[in-house]
């Protein structure tokens, strides 16, 4: 199987438990809805187990981005274990590390500290798609 | 006997509305309609096999919230071996609320947030009935 041209595969965990979890899934659609509408596609992580070999051969068609919030890594890992080995993994809650002021509290609704912290991860996953098209187009 | 909590478990599904519309119902009964009562957890957690995760949806009755007929909540509850009580899938709560027409996922429409309310009463009711049915036992 082959790589599809001019399209990365991002796979966020969602995580219902923290705040990070709606970051990762806001900053995610950020990507795929206004920064990279052309040249990125999504997938529901756990439709990797609960769906057929369509949606395991994700990773195999798409070189992917994993957007965790947290350091247990579910996206990377969940990708690696049931489609395919992500390309890279951005992770929440390093990106809060570099802007402090900026606060998260909130599982339900953003408020427009937390939606500023989104835009910023969605930001870090643009820049990854434009170096993996990068490398993808040299080969 | 203190009852078990009940584990709301919505799917988060990231392409359509309806996977959104799932998160804030479930949101709506742990944080505000039933806080007491019922908690969540990461469904990515669960289907990595993390043991805490695991050892919370066999312990404690679990609701799954799937947002399309995949039911990746239902089935990974399953596939846990997971205590499921019951189960929504927010296309059929749709189909008997035609008017209802829900957009947008980083945002859902006032008329998403109308269905996902909707769909939170439900689920508040179904904890309950879960809970008394517990004491029952």
């Amino acid at each position: 199987m082959t790589l599809a041209a001019g399209k990365v595969g991002i796979i966020c965990c969602s995580g219902e438990d923290l705040p990070e979890g709606t970051i990762s899934r806001v900053a995610t659609r950020l990507v795929l809805e206004k920064l990279k509408p052309d040249q990125t596609v999504t997938l529901c992580l756990p439709l990797f187990l609960a769906g057929g070999e369509d949606e395991r051969a994700f990773a195999r068609v798409f070189p992917t981005i994993a957007v965790d919030g947290c350091s247990k890594k579910c996206a990377e890992a969940g990708t690696k274990k049931y489609s395919g080995k992500p390309v890279a993994t951005i992770l929440v809650s390093e990106v809060m590390k570099k802007y402090p002021h900026l606060k998260v509290k909130s599982r339900e609704k953003l408020e427009p500290q937390e939606m500023e912290l989104a835009m910023k991860v969605a930001e870090e996953i643009a820049k990854k798609v434009d170096e993996i098209l990068c490398k993808t187009a040299r080969k | 006997m203190e009852n078990h909590k009940v584990v709301v478990v919505p799917c988060s599904g990231i392409g359509k509305s309806l996977g959104t519309v799932g998160r804030v119902a479930a949101y709506k009964v742990v944080e505000r309609m039933r806080p007491e009562k019922t908690r969540t957890v990461c469904l990515a957690l669960l289907t990595m096999g993390d043991n805490d995760a695991l050892k919370l949806v066999r312990e404690n009755p679990c609701i799954a919230v799937d947002g399309c007929p995949a039911q990746c909540s239902k089935k990974n509850i399953e596939a846990s071996k997971g205590k499921l009580a019951h189960n929504i899938v927010v296309t059929d709560v749709l189909r008997k609320n035609r008017a209802l027409k829900p957009d947008g996922v980083i945002k859902l429409n006032d008329q998403g947030e109308k269905l996902a309310e909707i769909i939170a009463r439900a689920l508040s009711e179904k904890v309950d009935e879960i809970q008394r049915e517990e004491k029952c036992e």
